[in-house]
């Protein structure tokens, strides 16, 4: 088995095998088809394959049409781009009537790197799981995406779902098992939960063996389902551990620990650490140096863990 | 009524069909009239602007069917002005895709007819829109999803001259020429004025046949208020291949086209006529 796959690699391959099958599936892209991996379809499915050029906003309006005429439309394009300049056409064009439509944007999150912060996505969670009708979710590595992608298509209904640029540590074996909305345990522990995301799901399992050598038991939850986000596992977690942290490649605000903040405040409190980008804008640099700098690495995750201990032992 | 044979005449329309026409667009006034004014909220003068076009299409040029609203071969229309919605509500209700008597629920609480058009609530609307400058996009997706299925349905969208001014329809503009959507089919609302004043002085959009034209469309210029130049022009799409260039009507019209002392005039653009208004209209109308 491969020890790292790129999410949006996977997306691309995956998505010719699908639509082998089903004739509906058509793909659109906005002139980033070699980075979001869409040119495998266009190769393949030239007359299903819709190159929009720079132009987000008509693309999703485009879409939508696509998808009234009965089509299935994947639209890939740079997570800004697809979540953040065309917010709005996404929100109305297809969110609202509930169409069937697929955004699988790439490039999410800081990882994206030297482009800097005019092509980084840390704010896309937050926007798209305000949308109703939307379903997000986050694949935590390239053998999720395959399924999480058999899900959406089988589902009727607007997704969003974010891929990133670098390739990061496969964790699940080949159709491991994914059902939209349910996050799964992917460590078991006792003394706190761990719940994670995207590529943060591979840092917090680290972090998790690192919280072992000093003897403390540490769940961890792969969260990959964003929205609707599965309350029972979460509260589970709580009276179950009494103390979490999220961990997310994501602004602090909106995203996976706000998500999960909203749920136990409502239901049962319990101390929370998050782990994220903090209110910036971050910088240029490689992948593994951003997640150095901005915190997003297995001992910042470790050291918030033991930080809510402390806060939790307080708390009895 | 509306179907395949009643849009035959091309180039030919009789007199006999006209009268009936006209009549058609003066009983659509008078419901757009009443719905707003029961409704105390919505877009007067554009629904208004827009009626001659909105009875030519639902009464004689669209290829649809009332009892089956999502037949596959039926020609679409997208408002992309959204806000015109009392006038397509009406042609829907006229055309009998639901009661009469619905007008009369426009704009209230659990209504199937929304402030602007919603294509799960409604029965007959082929597109969710009102956010400007969005349905071009949305009329170009239909238009190659339809060539895909190789259907020959026309696609028609309506949006107005402001709405011009959103950078999105240039993109879809693009599109639909880069795409050869042959069967896509813009009718711009033409009447000149937006909520702040005239288009020319909030934000001047001509020339308008040049720019359409350089974006690689066919472009027609008419009078959106004579029956005789508008069926011509919005059938002439129907002689067109999926794999044509589009193409696109401006129609010259008159915003609160109908009542005398709403023409013309920018501040009937979102409000409701008061009661004095509406019964003087409806006088005017012959309601």
């Amino acid at each position: 088995m491969t020890d790292t796959l790129g999410t949006r690699n996977v997306y691309g391959e995956t998505l010719v095998e699908l639509a082998r099958t089903n004739k509906d599936i058509v793909a659109l892209d906005a002139d980033l088809s070699g980075s979001t991996m869409t040119k495998l379809f266009a190769k393949e499915f030239p007359d299903r394959f819709f190159n929009m050029g720079i132009s987000e906003q008509d693309m999703m309006g485009t879409a939508a049409g696509l998808a009234l005429a009965g089509k299935i439309p994947f639209v890939s394009t740079f997570a800004i781009f697809a979540a953040g300049r065309a917010w709005e056409q996404v929100r109305q064009a297809i969110a609202y009537p509930k169409l069937n439509v697929k955004i699988v944007a790439s490039h999410g999150g800081i990882t994206v790197g030297e482009d800097g912060v005019s092509h980084q996505m840390t704010e896309d969670l937050g926007i798209m799981r305000v949308i109703p009708n939307m379903t997000v979710i986050v694949p935590a590595d390239g053998i999720e995406i395959k399924e999480i992608m058999k899900a959406a298509l089988n589902t009727d209904g607007p997704f969003y779902i974010r891929t990133s640029r670098m390739k990061f540590p496969v964790i699940f074996p080949d159709g491991v098992s994914f059902e939209i909305g349910r996050g799964a345990v992917v460590n078991e522990g006792s003394d706190i939960t761990i719940i994670a995301l995207g590529l943060m799901v591979s840092e917090s399992l680290k972090a998790a063996k690192l919280l072992k050598s000093k003897g403390i038991s540490a769940r961890v939850v792969n969260m990959s389902t964003l929205k609707p986000i599965d309350e029972n596992l979460i509260l589970s977690c709580a009276r179950e551990t009494g103390a979490i942290v999220t961990a997310e490649e994501h602004s602090m605000i909106g995203g996976l620990g706000s998500a999960v903040c909203e749920v136990i405040s409502e239901n049962y409190p319990v101390p929370v650490k998050r782990i994220g980008i903090q209110d910036r804008f971050c910088m240029s640099g490689t992948g593994d140096e951003l997640l150095d700098c901005y915190g997003l690495r297995a001992a910042d995750i470790a050291r918030a863990s033991e930080d809510v201990l402390i806060q939790k032992e307080g708390i009895r | 009524m509306a179907n395949r044979e009643a849009t035959t005449g091309f180039n030919m329309v009789k007199m006999e069909d006209i009268s009936k026409l006209k009549e058609t667009a003066r009983l659509m006034r008078i419901n757009i009239l009443t719905m707003i004014h029961n409704a105390n909220s919505g877009h007067t003068g554009g629904s208004l602007s827009a009626a001659d076009i909105m009875t030519a299409l639902y009464f004689h040029v669209l290829n649809h069917n009332p009892d089956d609203p999502n037949w596959q071969e039926r020609d679409r229309f997208v408002l992309s002005k959204g806000h015109g919605a009392p006038a397509l509500y009406s042609a829907l209700a006229m055309c009998g895709y639901f009661n009469l008597k619905e007008l009369m629920t426009l704009r209230k609480l659990n209504s199937s007819l929304q402030g602007h058009p919603d294509v799960r609530k409604t029965k007959g609307v082929n597109a969710t829109s009102g956010s400007l400058g969005q349905g071009l996009s949305v009329a170009n997706g239909m238009a190659m999803g339809l060539r895909l299925e190789g259907l020959q349905s026309n696609v028609y969208v309506m949006l107005g001259d402001g709405e011009l001014q959103e950078g999105q329809i240039w993109e879809a503009a693009m599109t639909a020429a880069h795409y050869k959507l042959g069967k896509v089919m813009a009718i711009v609302d033409n009447n000149g004025l937006q909520i702040d004043g005239a288009v020319k002085d909030v934000m001047g959009i001509e020339p308008l046949y040049d720019k359409w034209k350089a974006f690689g469309w066919n472009v027609q210029v008419i009078d959106g208020h004579n029956f005789e130049e508008i069926i011509p022009a919005l059938e002439s799409v129907k002689n067109c291949n999926v794999t044509d260039t589009p193409s696109v009507v401006i129609a010259k019209t008159i915003k609160g086209k109908g009542v005398s002392f709403f023409e013309g005039l920018a501040k009937y653009h979102g409000v409701a006529p008061t009661d004095e208004e509406f019964k003087k209209a409806l006088k005017e109308l012959g309601g």
